[in-house]
Parts: structure tokens; C-alpha cells; sequence
């Protein structure tokens, strides 16, 4: 699942609940186009700060996650398409 | 006559866009549809400063004029001026939500690319200074080359100022240029963030109120308990907050009915409008509180942000059964009707889960089955109380419910691994901050709500029943014989009993059937005009309604009923805006076999059952 990623970067699905991290690289490949466009509708960009909120009560999915100044829900199978590096708190 | 200036009000969901344009334009607004597509049309009128009306269309949200459903593309079209049966706005007003301009402004940017006389609302100062962020509007103004207007939407705050923006701009003799969109959703973004920066003058990090809402209203544990709870609220108070105001309303239909009888002569005439109008368009309106009550609950949990959170909740779940959480929504409006409950689907990207939302969604008990429950179980099933503030009525009133529920789930499962099989799409949503609606745009929804729900008693279900009276009216029976045997619509019905005897329906209810197609409510004033019209001159026939049943129908007989109207696709409408959505007949046709098929076995299933459990007699 790493393999794209660098060392430090993790899938954004691997975030611990309330911890932020900044975007190092979205894999919009392996996204639909209607996905990747929606992502990207909602802020998701490299650099671009984000945190994790809340995980759905049923199999840990969706995820809510805070982007820039809004919060968005979506599914854990297209959360790991975005890697990220956690920031130290 | 030249049409009036049209104004177009578009921005992202949950910029307040709404709320805004209720502000500007009261509660005279039109709910009409664009042609072709399902998608509704909400327009108003505006008197600018010096007495110019100006048309207003509230465009659907969205987040950029790349669409992802047909709302969307709906909003791209009419901005483009290719929208069938809409003329290119004249002007534009662009709403952003003042504590989200890294995002809103994205789309702002591409809305003023197009070169229409543009002015942006800088909505919601209040919310984004309470959550310490102070902005500059002047900064925007500069860099985004428009007019911006602070506004608090649901204060009015601001609305003066930008009418009289709009005033200025629609005098100006417009010479902008019409510009092809070019930049690129992530240059875009970059550039957006960029003026959002720039304009934030300072930013002192509070703990929003909405981040300790959803800590408990998103928590693994409390989230789909506090769901479960609220839902239940919801539905007892369909029926416990209703009871008052349908004494009310059945008071006012037995004496209008009286009235008439004095004042008619005895014949024909009485009979139309007593029996016919009266009982049957009476029998329907009765329900109108629960209706309104219904929508109420729709409407606040829409209006305050809770619904996502519901979807947010639910998503895993209806995963399971091949739907994404965003059926969530649509399903629980079902509960109110099918109609805006299938159109509320067309906010599901992928085709696949649409279809499947689409095709079950006449499964969530609507509000036009409750009349008939209502009548059925009043009739039938004892008040026996089976705990504290637990009655038997209730129980089997909740069951009917979750039988409606799970045939749902399960036809899902069924369709997904059958003819809609495939993956399904995904499930991305906005969570939006919450807020309280303002008690206005809640009043004007159930208006709006109420006035379509009248509209309907007046014509389909008013027209349906003057059929049916003037088919069970003719010929007149003669001596010794009964009325609801010798006329036409007894014949019918006759032919309708060959095919529904088996499953335990009499002639009563293979009368009320076929009319019952143009509404399920129907069949409450369908079998209420057969009573009346086999009883002339008993005034207040409706009443006698419940004696009526338990007189001519076992319990057998009435549990079937109710099975069949679990599933029974009985409502031309729901089968039109099936058609619509689908762009076709194929799934309309195959939504209405399916579901007759299942509501032939389970009414079945259950007369045979209970005719074995000694219930037939």
C-alpha cells in the first residue's frame, strides 16, 4: 500500500483519529474520474493540511476529515489514495 | 413585453445560497421543474429601490461548473445559457460562506471567468467572526475585480445593500465580454487560497461549536444511538402531535357535509357532492397534519446539518446492501413521498447506486400509505397497551414501517448482485457546519409542502373520486340489490377479484384499487364513496367508515390489505418520476412488476398465514 510513498508518508486512511498531516502526494490514478474530481473540488492538493476527525461507527468507514476550513466525509478505500506526512504536535 | 432581468444566485452547498435568496425574495416563490430533467426550479421576485422587478432563480449548489450530477449540471447549463426552457441570467450573484473562502472562492473565481455583471455576498460574517476570523471585503473587492457585499442571509443583514448593488448593475449598460472558462480546478484552488489568505485580516483559533457537536453526535457509540433516537422522536410525533388538528379537520369535513345535504335536494347531485367530493377529497385532507409534521422534521434536520451527519453515520451500513449513504437522504424523504425522495437521488454520482436508490425507494412507507394504515389498524387491531406508553397500535404501525425498510434493503441486495450488478461508487459528502435554520425558510418549505399536498386533493384525488362515484353510481340499482354489485365500477372490480381473491381482497377492496394507482390515499376515499354511495342518506358516511370494515372484512382480509400496500407500487406519479429520472420505460416497468409481484406473495403470504392462525373469519 505504501509502495508509492516515501518513507515518512502515509496513506491518509493510516492517520490516527485526531491527528493532522500535510498532503505530500495524491495518487489521482488509481481514483474514477468523478472521484478524483470531487477531491479535488473539496481542496485535496499537495500541501494542503489536513485532519482526521472522526471514523463511522460501522467498520471504521467513511472518514472525516478536515480540509483547509471545511470537513468532508469519504471512504477509506479513496482516503489511501491520498499520502500524507503527519505533523509533530 | 420584454421579460423581466433574470439574476442568477449560485455558489457552493451550504454557503447559505438559499437563505439568501428566501431573504431577497420572500416567501412569493414558484417550484416549478427545468424540462427534460428533474431538477427543481425555484424562482422569485425582487423590487429593486426604484419599483424594477427583477426575476430570481436560485441555481442548485455546487462546486464547480464541472458537474457531478444533474443537479450540476443544471447549474453549468443555465449559466452558460444552454439550459432548455431557461434564458441566460442577466446578472449573478455569487455566495460565499465567509469561514470557507479557501474553498468557495474556487468556484467564484470561475463563476466571475464567465464575464456576466457578477456581485459576490460575502455570507455568514457572523458565524466566521464567532469562530475568530476577521476579514477584510475590501481585499476581495480588489482582487476579485466585483462588488462584495457582506450579508448575514438569515438576519437580512446586507440584503439592502445588494439590491441596491444589483440596482446600480443592471442600470449600467453591461459591456463585458462572454469568456470561455479556461483555468484549471487546481490552478484555480491555488489562486484561491492565495486571495483567502490575503484577505484574512486575523484569525484567533476557537474550538468551533460544530467540532464539539459531532465529537458526540459522531461518536462511534452515541452517533447511531443518538440517530435511532431522534428517529424514533420523528415518527411518534407523526402521530402524537397530529391527533389534535385532524379532530379539527374531520370536524370540519363532517359539518361541511351536513351543510350540503341540507342544501342539496336528495339525488343525484347530493349524492355527487356528499358522497363523492366531500367523503372522499375529506377522508384525504385529514392527514395533511401528519403530513406537515413529517416534512417538519425533514426540513430541520436538512436546514441544521444533521442529515449528513446521518448519512456520515449510515454510510457503512447501506455500503452493505450496495447503496452509498448518500441514499440515506433520499430514502428518509421517501418517508414523506416518493416523488422529492427520488428526485433527491440525483445528488448520487454513480449511476448504478442512483438506479438502485431510485428503484427501491417506494418501499419507505410514504405519507400516502398512512391513511390507510391509519384506517386499517383503527379498525382492526385492538388499543391494547402493552407498556408503558406502548400500545399495540403503535407496534403494528412500527412494523409495517420496518417491513417497508427491510423489503427495501433486501431488494437492494438482490438488485446489486442481479441486474444492477457492478461496484459501487463512492461515498463523498460535505459535512456542513452546524446552524439553526431560520424558522422562515422552515415555514416556507412546509408551505410550499402543504400547498402541493391541497393541490393534489383538489385535482388527482378529487377527480379520481368523481370517477369512481359516477362509475359506482351508474346503473342504479334496483330493488334488493346492492349498489356496489350491479355498477360499472362493480364489474371492474369484479374482474380485479378473479386475480386478488386468492390473496384474500374482497370486492370492497378490488373496487379500490385501480383508482387507488392515481394515489394510495385514494383507496381510504375510493372504499369511503362505496360505503356512502351503498348507504345513501346516512350524512357523516365517513365516520362510518371503521364500522363499515370491521362489519364487511376479516382480519385476515385487512392484514393482507396492509401487506399489499407495503409494496404495491399504487401511485402514478412515483411510476411518472421514475420514468423521468430513468429517461425511459424500461425501469419504470420493471419497478412496477417487481413490486407487484412482491406485494401479491407478502399480501398473500400473510391472509394464508392468518387464515391458518383461525384469523379468516
Amino acid at each position: 500500500m505504501n509502495a508509492p510513498f516515501h518513507s515518512d508518508v502515509i496513506g491518509l486512511d493510516r492517520l490516527p483519529v485526531g491527528t493532522r498531516a500535510r498532503v505530500a502526494s495524491v495518487d489521482w490514478g488509481s481514483l474514477g474520474a468523478g472521484e478524483a474530481n470531487r477531491l479535488r473540488q473539496f481542496g485535496f492538493d499537495e500541501g494542503v493540511t489536513v485532519e482526521l476527525l472522526h471514523l463511522g461507527p460501522f467498520g471504521r468507514d467513511p472518514l472525516a476529515i478536515r480540509v483547509g476550513r471545511m470537513t468532508v466525509a469519504i471512504r477509506r478505500k479513496h482516503a489511501g489514495a491520498v499520502g500524507v506526512t503527519p505533523i509533530e504536535q | 413585453m420584454t421579460p423581466l432581468p433574470l439574476v442568477a444566485v449560485a455558489g457552493n452547498p451550504n454557503a447559505g445560497k438559499s437563505a439568501l435568496f428566501n431573504a431577497l425574495t420572500g416567501a412569493r416563490q414558484k417550484v416549478g421543474n427545468y424540462p427534460g430533467v428533474t431538477v427543481e426550479r425555484h424562482s422569485g421576485r425582487l423590487t429593486l429601490a426604484d419599483g424594477r422587478p427583477v426575476e430570481m432563480v436560485d441555481l442548485p449548489g455546487s462546486y464547480s461548473l464541472e458537474p457531478a450530477s444533474p443537479d450540476e449540471a443544471v447549474t453549468r447549463d443555465v449559466l452558460l445559457g444552454r439550459q432548455q426552457g431557461e434564458r441566460q441570467p442577466d446578472a449573478l450573484i455569487v455566495v460565499l460562506d465567509a469561514s470557507n473562502l479557501d474553498n468557495h472562492l474556487r468556484f467564484c473565481l470561475q463563476l466571475i471567468e464567465l464575464g456576466l455583471p457578477t456581485i459576490v455576498a460575502l455570507n455568514m460574517v457572523d458565524l466566521a467572526k464567532r469562530d475568530g476570523l476577521e476579514l477584510d471585503a475590501s481585499v476581495l473587492e480588489r482582487e476579485l475585480g466585483v462588488p462584495v457585499i457582506e450579508t448575514v442571509a438569515v438576519r437580512k443583514r446586507g440584503t439592502s445593500e445588494l439590491s441596491q448593488a444589483l440596482d446600480d448593475m443592471l442600470s449600467a449598460p453591461f459591456c463585458g465580454v462572454h469568456k470561455p472558462v479556461k483555468s484549471d480546478l487546481i490552478h484555480l484552488q491555488r489562486r484561491a487560497r492565495e486571495i483567502s489568505a490575503a484577505a484574512v485580516v486575523s484569525e484567533t483559533p476557537v474550538r468551533r461549536w460544530t467540532h464539539r457537536l459531532d465529537a458526540v453526535l459522531l461518536h462511534p457509540v452515541f452517533g447511531p444511538l443518538i440517530l435511532a433516537a431522534i428517529m424514533f422522536v420523528m415518527f411518534q410525533a407523526v402521530f402524537a402531535w397530529s391527533e389534535t388538528p385532524k379532530g379539527w379537520i374531520q370536524g370540519g369535513v363532517d359539518w361541511l357535509a351536513v351543510q350540503a345535504s341540507m342544501v342539496l335536494p336528495a339525488g343525484l347531485l347530493r349524492s355527487l357532492v356528499v358522497d363523492g367530493a366531500i367523503a372522499g377529497v375529506g377522508a384525504v385532507v385529514t392527514f395533511l397534519p401528519q403530513i406537515l409534521i413529517l416534512f417538519f422534521f425533514i426540513l430541520l434536520l436538512e436546514g441544521t446539518g444533521y442529515m449528513v451527519r446521518a448519512a456520515f453515520l449510515m454510510d457503512r451500513l447501506m455500503h452493505g446492501v450496495g447503496l452509498s449513504g448518500r441514499a440515506f437522504i433520499p430514502l428518509l424523504s421517501s418517508f414523506a413521498c416518493a416523488v422529492p425522495g427520488i428526485m433527491a437521488t440525483r445528488t448520487i454520482d454513480d449511476p448504478k447506486d442512483r438506479l438502485t436508490t431510485i428503484l427501491v425507494a417506494p418501499l419507505m412507507t410514504c405519507s400516502a400509505r398512512l391513511p390507510v394504515y391509519t384506517l386499517i389498524i383503527a379498525a382492526f387491531i385492538p388499543n391494547t397497551r402493552l407498556a408503558w406508553g406502548v400500545g399495540l397500535q403503535g407496534v403494528v404501525m412500527l412494523g409495517l414501517y420496518l417491513s417497508g425498510i427491510f423489503g427495501a434493503l433486501l431488494a437492494a441486495l438482490v438488485l446489486r448482485r442481479g441486474v444492477l450488478k457492478g461496484s459501487g461508487g463512492g461515498f463523498m459528502m460535505e459535512l456542513p457546519k452546524y446552524q439553526w435554520p431560520p424558522l422562515k425558510d422552515v415555514v416556507i418549505g412546509i408551505l410550499t409542502r402543504a400547498q402541493i399536498f391541497l393541490k393534489r386533493a383538489g385535482t388527482i384525488i378529487l377527480g379520481t373520486t368523481i370517477i369512481l362515484w359516477a362509475l359506482a353510481s351508474v346503473p342504479q340499482a334496483g330493488p334488493g340489490q346492492k349498489q356496489s354489485d350491479v355498477s360499472i365500477a362493480g364489474k371492474i372490480g369484479r374482474g380485479i377479484e378473479t386475480v386478488v381473491r386468492p390473496i384474500g381482497f374482497n370486492h370492497d377492496i378490488s373496487m379500490a384499487l385501480l383508482p387507488a394507482m392515481a394515489a394510495r390515499e385514494v383507496a381510504v376515499s375510493a372504499i369511503a364513496t362505496v360505503y356512502s354511495i351503498d348507504s345513501p342518506g346516512e350524512a357523516g358516511g365517513a365516520s362510518k367508515l371503521t364500522q363499515n370494515l370491521q362489519h364487511r372484512w376479516s382480519l385476515a382480509t385487512a392484514l393482507a390489505f396492509l401487506a399489499w400496500f407495503v409494496f404495491a407500487p399504487q401511485c402514478i406519479s412515483t411510476i411518472a418520476v421514475t420514468r423521468r429520472e430513468t429517461n425511459g420505460w424500461k425501469w419504470p416497468l420493471f419497478m412496477v412488476t417487481y413490486l407487484f409481484a412482491l406485494a401479491y406473495l407478502a399480501a398473500g403470504a400473510t391472509y394464508w398465514i392468518s387464515v391458518a392462525a383461525g384469523l379468516g373469519g
